[in-house]
């Protein structure tokens, strides 16, 4: 029931070290927003300073049009799930999500009430008596979201929330979470974490962090298809977006790209007669390269190094080729003997984008 | 021979002595007794790892058991016989000679005062320091600082504040600084501040929190049914809350005293000999002393809170005050008891500030002094004895919680 | 990381000003006494410590020189002139120019101490007058010849901060002083030496056994360490000393090293054990693999790794073999007094000096400055071992 608006926002340390810089960012009632980026990209910082934990350098911070730059934390209406939970580890599972209406000043019966329902929908009654010691790691962390949820909040803050959670405790949680999201379509939440997989699964919109700004905002499936950057294509997607240099020959509605290496590429992105002997990238994500024959026209060809069989696709390793990075294939079934031989590969026009400076030519 | 040639000859003897067995009894061990070659080799190498642990371990044993345990049993054996009879047996005679003695009680209360004051203040200025050096740029030569008398003897902290308390006739200057500060206050405005309205500010505020505490350690004995501690956890915290009373209700009495007790202002003080203060003078020495301890140690343990928690709190909208008594307080409260049993102990063994001072005159007798006295001054080994009893049996649960602690821990 | 900014910095001044408090409370006790020890008795007896950093006002009784041979005393103008410096003369200052002190106000009976400014004349009767400059040089004139002691002055003098090292001298190097400190360092320290390295090697052996050595009966020990840890000391006065008497040991540097060594060794059995506990287990099953005996894998192995936790309790127990009174008193000190020890000594003083604080400041801050320095020295290990040996 939230909307979040994000003006120019800044961090800095000792005003000089800048972490963030030009954050502009606009949230609606009811979006998951996952922020995600390497480590050290401020992801993490840029959430804590949405819930007042650290100091706003620059620009300006709104809930519901609130400028809340300088409110405390309790009183910005947000509810915060962390990494490591930060449960009360003295309190039991019953003071931990009551801590905050008692500080607040509710009465019992709102209280009590308000804990019922958490713990419905958690499945936490059976331990609502026992200390987090108690409670393995998937139940501390439903303690954690319950103690969010009993507080109302306008906006949701969830930490890494699943790091710290085994690989399939992690999936289920994951589950959890967009099915409690499901169930609240009101509350806008924001998500930070650097595992793609949950970006790409949880997030109406993903914010992706890079170089102290924002690199794209969109939803998952935009940003796979359309990244508007080389840091995004290679970020989202694994194994990452093949790069390969070339040079534009043929401009139009489609373009075609001499590539370095005799290949030749054919892609959806318009271009101008001015653009004709541009150096550009050429990004092909491995699971859109197929085979072709040996006549047929082709973007790459080379020796395959290494395969690796993972059961419903065989992972190609090709031989560099000039200066471009290895360049990786993603064939669906098995494939052996490939070894040593010389494969050539092509895709989709659809399925193509092209950088220039790093920039998508599509979204110019 | 010269102490220190006889000093070095120990060194070389004792350390080479120690080194020496430990080498030679593996060897013989080994190589005579349980040999690993032959036709029982397999066999002895196991009889060799069962009886290795002894030879590590017999010096200890041989020296713990010499030097304290069986200490223990000597002094319970004394306690119950006569010196001047050839040592009969006189059953309980001691203790009630002791019993009939109101030095000892003297004594017994004071260490009482000082079991409570001593413990309490030192952990509460340790909580104190801790919390603010931590949180500023120069704390570590701060803490260095409050830290530093840890390292300096009894004797030399009696010495220290006996300058401190020191009274010179009147018409001189003087040259101890608490009389020095003493002579400032002459029943002015800032007498009535210092000397009335803070001592009764600083005694509600314990006797507040005292009572909170009270109601704390309490509370959970009547419980109904959810959450009740067993019976003998029931029992220390009544015990404790008890003790939690009376300094509410001392305080109160103190509070009522710093209303309208008479100062003489302007005559130099004698501190060491103004019964029942002088015991508070003796005190503020053992606490000077222990609140190092109390900072180091509550320091690390306020450090190890996670972070995070402390952030949630804040985001449930607690204020500093809440989140040091609602999730710090908690979270180290373990530490706290370990800190407070500590200082405890070394409380009950307190001699030599005592010894130094005032040698028990002033009634500012203790137990331990009071034993010293009774066994080196008197030479009356039964009354000396019962009276180090009394001693262990006050460290006695401590040292039983100790060793149940210590046993929960290892499993 | 209170949440927010506001009153952020107002509430750090309460802190620093907080500490700052803390902190010379706790200081200043130390202080006096370290400042104390390089004060002369008359200044220790006059002022206050704390003003020693100032110039102080100081009321002194002076004597001029003696007059001596009426013959010798110099004549001019008829008049029988003595001059010289009161300072001088009185031995406070070698010469006129080294004179610090500047007179205020003098006069010349003890009822009327200012009657005088620097420079006046008095008149003592008799025809004999004497005029006092600030800087103590005086001019004695009579029409007869001065005789018996020299004339009397009462100055009130600024005199400038002065330390000295006398009563360092007095206390440690002066041979003719019965109460000096320098045997009883030594004996302190051959007390402390043995009765630290000993306890160390026997704990380690037994810490070892503790930790890593598997054999019935193992956590029974523990917990009795444990339990030995807390025993007063107290109970094993009586016993051991009339066991020591027994054996023929009697009072002596023997006994009060057994008896030390006794007494530390639940510490270090408990501080090591802990330490050596939480070594890795593959160093040691990597040793044994190897075909190292015990003992190889304890002294090549475990002893090294375990020298911060032998640094601390070697620490412990320097401090507390070195401040100890009440295990000297039972088990060293003889009635001869030859093997008394820096605290005993201190206590004495306290006794027989009570007000010399030249002497007992000077006495207690040569024992307290040992572990002092150490503790400076040495604060990290010290800190450890604390955290490591509480009782949790």
């Amino acid at each position: 029931m939230a909307t979040l608006k994000l003006t120019d926002v800044a961090k800095t340390y000792g005003g000089t070290i800048d972490v963030l810089k030009n954050i502009n960012l606009d949230i609606k009632t009811g979006e998951l927003i996952v922020f995600v980026g390497p480590s050290g990209c401020g992801k993490s910082t840029l959430l804590r300073m949405i819930a007042g934990l650290e100091k706003i350098s620059g620009g300006e911070l709104q809930i519901d049009g609130r400028v809340v730059n300088n409110i405390p934390p309790a009183q910005r209406g947000i509810a915060m799930v962390f990494q490591s939970y930060a449960l009360y580890p003295h309190m039991t599972v019953r003071d931990n999500m009551t801590f905050a209406l008692k500080l607040a000043k509710k009465s019992k019966a709102e209280i009590d009430a308000a804990v019922a329902k958490a713990a419905k929908i958690l499945q936490l009654e059976p331990y609502l008596d026992r200390l987090p010691k108690a409670l393995s790691g998937g139940q501390r962390q439903r303690v954690a979201i319950g103690r969010s949820i009993v507080r109302d909040p306008k906006v949701y803050l969830f930490d890494e929330p699943l790091s710290n959670l085994d690989a399939a405790l992690r999936v289920a949680t994951r589950i959890e979470i967009a099915q409690l999201k499901e169930s609240m379509p009101e509350s806008t939440m924001i998500y930070v974490t650097h595992d793609q997989v949950e970006a790409m699964t949880l997030a109406s919109r993903i914010v992706v962090l890079a170089n102290k700004g924002i690199a794209q905002v969109g939803t998952p499936l935009q940003l796979y298809e359309r990244p508007e950057n080389e840091f995004v294509a290679q970020f989202i997607g694994s194994p990452a977006m093949n790069l390969l240099a070339g040079e534009i020959v043929e401009t139009g509605p489609q373009t075609t790209i001499k590539l370095i290496g005799g290949g030749t590429a054919l892609a959806n992105v318009p271009t101008q007669a001015a653009d004709k002997g541009l150096k550009v990238n050429v990004g092909v994500r491995p699971e859109d390269l197929t085979a072709v024959n040996d006549d047929a026209p082709y973007i790459f060809e080379g020796k395959v190094n290494i395969t690796e069989a993972l059961g419903e696709v065989t992972l190609l390793y090709f031989d560099r080729v000039g200066d471009n990075d290895a360049v990786i294939g993603k064939l669906p079934g098995i494939h052996t003997g490939l070894r040593g031989t010389s494969v050539r590969m092509t895709a989709q026009p659809d399925k193509v984008q092209i950088f220039h400076n790093g920039q998508s030519l599509h979204y110019r | 021979m010269n102490p220190a040639l006889l000093g070095l000859f120990t060194i070389i003897i004792g350390v080479g002595g120690c080194l020496g067995y430990f080498y030679f009894s593996n060897i013989l061990l080994d190589k005579v007794i349980f040999p690993a070659t032959g036709k029982n080799a397999g066999r002895n190498i196991n009889r060799a790892e069962k009886v290795r642990p002894w030879l590590f371990l017999a010096p200890a044993i041989i020296a713990l058991g010499l030097y304290l345990a069986y200490p223990v049993f000597a002094t319970i054996w004394l306690s119950l016989t006569d010196r001047s009879q050839g040592n009969a047996f006189v059953g309980l005679a001691n203790y009630r000679q002791m019993g009939l003695d109101p030095k000892f009680w003297e004594a017994l209360s004071n260490n009482m005062l000082w079991l409570i004051v001593v413990p309490a203040a030192s952990t509460g200025f340790g909580l104190l320091a801790a919390q603010l050096t931590d949180r500023i740029s120069w704390g570590s030569f701060a803490k260095s600082i409050i830290f530093m008398p840890m390292a300096i003897s009894f004797v030399g902290a009696a010495v220290i504040f006996k300058l401190v308390y020191d009274a010179r006739p009147e018409g001189t200057n003087q040259i101890g600084i608490l009389n020095a500060i003493w002579l400032q206050f002459d029943g002015g405005f800032w007498s009535i501040v210092i000397l009335r309205v803070l001592p009764v500010v600083i005694m509600l505020a314990i006797a507040a929190l005292s009572a909170w505490l009270v109601w704390v350690v309490a509370q959970p004995v009547f419980q109904p049914e959810r959450e009740r501690p067993g019976p003998l956890v029931s029992v220390v915290r009544i015990v404790a809350a008890l003790a939690a009373a009376f300094v509410v209700i001392a305080c109160l009495r103190g509070l009522v005293g710093a209303v309208t007790g008479t100062y003489p202002y302007g005559e130099a003080q004698q501190w060491l000999t103004i019964p029942f203060w002088n015991s508070f003078f003796l005190m503020i020495v053992l606490i000077w002393i222990q609140t190092g301890f109390a900072m180091v140690i509550l320091s690390a343990a306020l450090r190890g809170i996670p972070e995070e928690t402390i952030e949630a709190a804040i985001i449930d909208g607690a204020n500093p005050l809440q989140i040091f008594f609602s999730i710090k307080m908690p979270q180290i409260a373990s530490t706290i008891v370990v800190v407070w049993t500590t200082i405890t102990i070394v409380v009950l063994k307190v001699f030599d500030i005592v010894y130094a001072m005032t040698n028990g005159q002033w009634q500012t007798q203790v137990l331990a002094n009071y034993m010293y006295d009774k066994l080196f001054r008197a030479n009356d080994w039964g009354v000396g004895s019962a009276a180090a009893m009394v001693i262990m049996l006050l460290v006695t649960p401590i040292l039983v919680w100790n060793v149940y602690n210590a046993r929960k821990e290892m499993r | 990381m209170d949440g927010m900014a506001g009153g952020k910095t107002s509430l750090s001044w309460v802190v620093n000003i907080s500490v700052v408090l803390l902190v010379a409370l706790w200081l200043f006790p130390t202080a006096g006494l370290f400042i104390s020890s390089f004060r002369t008795a008359d200044q220790i007896s006059t002022s206050g410590w704390w003003a020693s950093m100032f110039p102080q006002e100081q009321n002194q009784t002076l004597r001029t020189d003696t007059p001596g041979d009426p013959a010798d005393i110099p004549q001019i103008d008829d008049v029988y002139t003595i001059d010289g410096n009161l300072f001088v003369a009185e031995g406070q200052a070698p010469d006129v120019e080294s004179v610090q002190a500047t007179i205020s106000v003098w006069g010349t009976g003890s009822r009327n101490i200012d009657a005088y400014q620097p420079g006046d004349t008095a008149d003592l009767g008799d025809g004999e007058a004497i005029t006092v400059q600030s800087n103590g040089d005086y001019v004695w004139t009579s029409a007869e010849p001065q005789s018996g002691r020299g004339q009397r002055v009462f100055t009130t003098a600024v005199t400038p901060p002065e330390f000295t090292l006398d009563n360092y001298r007095n206390v440690l190097f002066n041979p003719n002083n019965r109460e000096g400190m320098a045997k009883a360092f030594f004996n302190t320290l051959t007390v402390t030496i043995p009765a630290t390295i000993i306890p160390i090697l026997i704990a380690a052996f037994a810490a070892y056994a503790l930790a890593w050595m598997d054999f019935p009966g193992r956590a029974l020990l523990i917990a009795a360490v444990v339990g030995l840890l807390v025993v007063p000391l107290q109970l094993a006065l009586i016993p051991l000393l009339r066991l020591h008497n027994e054996i023929g040991i009697g009072k002596g540097y023997l006994g009060v090293w057994l008896a030390h060594t006794g007494f530390g060794l639940p510490l270090a059995i408990y501080l090591l054990r802990n330490y050596m506990v939480g070594l890795p287990r593959d160093i040691i099953e990597n040793a044994r693999v190897d075909g190292a005996t015990d003992f190889q894998i304890f002294t090549k192995i475990i002893l090294p790794l375990s020298y911060p936790a032998l640094a601390s309790f070697a620490i412990f127990q320097f401090l507390w073999t070195w401040n100890d009174l009440l295990v000297a008193l039972v088990f060293l000190i003889d009635s001869s007094g030859d093997t008394t020890v820096m605290t005993k000594q201190i206590v004495e003083l306290l006794g027989t000096r009570g007000g010399n604080w030249e002497i007992l400041a000077t006495s207690a801050f040569v024992s307290i400055a040992v572990p002092l320095l150490v503790f400076f020295s040495l604060q990290r290990f010290l800190v450890r071992g604390l955290l490591a040996g509480s009782v949790k």
